[in-house]
């Protein structure tokens, strides 16, 4: 695709936003903003990548990862701000996920070791785990605030923070995970995976590009209960004084 | 001589820089029961969250059994100093799981001979073991909550306004079993009540509280004769 074919795409920004005109939707400013930024991100991206992959040297991808995690800490830790230490922890999580995960990839040569590979996927990985880990805070908090009376009375029996905590993590952790593996039910079925229909319109053949989409699906089931898993581990014990006693989050 | 059960000296309570409980001291004898009146929002909860290790004073010390409260371990004080709550909280499952909780968390054997024990201990039948309990009433739950916590076999008892919201029938039975778990096994008893009659009856002593602070303390007849004009004003104000 060149620039002027690309340019007449921007006809599906002008229907919106002439939509939005007649219709008073008052639409027309958010969708100018989400247009440039997205042109101007996607297009810096693009040369950088372009760079990176030219250029082939480890420093370039370890910088990518790590500019990753860094914005999906920023983007999660909002959610986390009653958590001791959020920030940390989200980096812990970003950062184990991603050495596990390639660890298996490149470990067991399932993907070449070229950037090509290695960045993409591993903007997949922490974008989802981002989701997943602004899933599990949203779920842990409320479930935290709304039972309170629960572990409380757990606490007053004598039982462990682990103890007291565990039905609730238990609960936040599958909620969080839920909406990965649900949407793994129907994939293909409803929609066709954005990766795999680019590398369809790329050119690829169709079961070449499945075979490379369940790669990519498997990946995310793993991310999806890891992230869920460690944060939680992470998170819960800085609920608790080291008199096993609940602090006050509000505090 | 009588031996203290708990003994408080100076005890307060911040939350958020704000005083819930001033100067606190006091003895609660050993094998007693010593109910707490007082208005709401008088620090009476705070108070016993403090003696089962569910908080801690920011000032003060409290030794329970003769021995400080900081030498025993979270898990120790509270099954030593158990609690009811007032809102006889409950896992959303049957009264037998719920008996079962505290045996679960100390990974003691729990049966049918035990469920049966703490059941009847509370003078409710065996049928209501397979029961849900948001199938129970009022004062089935606060039978069970306190069949729940004797479940530990604590020293100390503390029972958090646990017959406010029951009729006059049910308030009787549980009165009847305060003081039968007091006769039987010799568990020193703290109980929050709102009903000063009650607090007489079945009280060997009361400790009044006011604005987070002691007011008054004494045999329970007290109340019948307060020395303080805040005692009086809030006697007088219960009874209108």
């Amino acid at each position: 695709m060149n620039y002027l074919t690309l340019s007449i795409t921007l006809i599906f920004v002008l229907i919106p936003f002439v939509l939005s005109k007649t219709l008073k939707l008052e639409l027309g400013k958010d969708i100018i903003i989400a247009t440039t930024r997205s042109i101007i991100q996607l297009l810096a991206v693009g040369y950088l990548l372009q760079y990176v992959f030219e250029v082939k040297h480890p420093i370039f991808i370890l910088a990518m990862i790590s500019l990753m995690i860094g914005a999906a800490t920023q983007n999660a830790r909002r959610k986390g701000v009653s958590i001791k230490g959020i920030t940390w922890k989200l980096i812990l999580t970003f950062t184990t996920i991603e050495l596990l995960t390639q660890g298996i990839l490149l470990g067991l040569a399932i993907t070449p070791a070229t950037p090509q590979y290695i960045i993409p996927i591993s903007g997949m990985i922490i974008g989802n785990s981002m989701v997943l880990s602004i899933l599990f805070l949203n779920r842990f908090t409320d479930e935290i605030s709304d039972k309170e009376d629960q572990i409380e009375l757990y606490l007053s029996l004598g039982a462990t923070p682990k103890q007291a905590i565990h039905r609730h993590l238990i609960t936040s952790i599958k909620a969080s995970t839920i909406p990965t593996i649900e949407n793994q039910k129907t994939i293909g079925l409803v929609q066709l995976p954005g990766m795999m229909s680019g590398q369809i319109i790329a050119g690829a053949a169709p079961v070449q590009a499945v075979q490379f989409q369940l790669l990519i699906i498997f990946l995310l089931l793993t991310t999806a209960v890891v992230t869920s898993i460690i944060l939680g581990f992470l998170s819960y014990p800085t609920l608790f004084n080291d008199r096993m006693q609940l602090t006050d989050q509000n505090n | 001589m009588n031996k203290k059960a708990i003994i408080c000296n100076h005890v307060s309570y911040q939350k958020n820089s704000e005083q819930i409980l001033t100067d606190i001291s006091g003895e609660i004898i050993k094998g007693n029961i010593t109910t707490f009146v007082g208005p709401s929002g008088a620090g009476k909860t705070t108070f016993f969250k403090l003696l089962n290790g569910l908080l801690s004073p920011s000032e003060g010390s409290i030794n329970i059994d003769g021995k400080p409260i900081e030498s025993y371990s979270p898990i120790d004080l509270r099954r030593t100093v158990g609690i009811a709550l007032q809102e006889a909280t409950m896992t959303n499952a049957t009264v037998r799981e719920n008996l079962m909780l505290p045996y679960q968390l100390s990974n003691r054997t729990f049966n049918d001979k035990i469920a049966n024990h703490l059941i009847n201990q509370v003078g409710l039948s065996n049928d209501v073991l397979s029961k849900q309990t948001n199938d129970l009433s009022g004062g089935q739950r606060q039978k069970l909550s306190i069949a729940r916590t004797l479940a530990n076999q604590p020293k100390i008892l503390l029972l958090d306004e646990i017959t406010s919201s029951l009729d006059r029938l049910s308030q009787t039975g549980i009165e009847t079993l305060i003081k039968n778990i007091n006769t039987e096994y010799g568990t020193t008893i703290l109980w929050i009540t709102h009903n000063l009659q009650q607090a007489i009856d079945v009280g060997h002593d009361t400790w009044v509280m006011v604005n987070g602070q002691v007011i008054e303390k004494g045999p329970s007849e007290l109340l019948e004769n307060p020395k303080t004009e805040l005692v009086r004003e809030f006697v007088k104000g219960v009874h209108k």
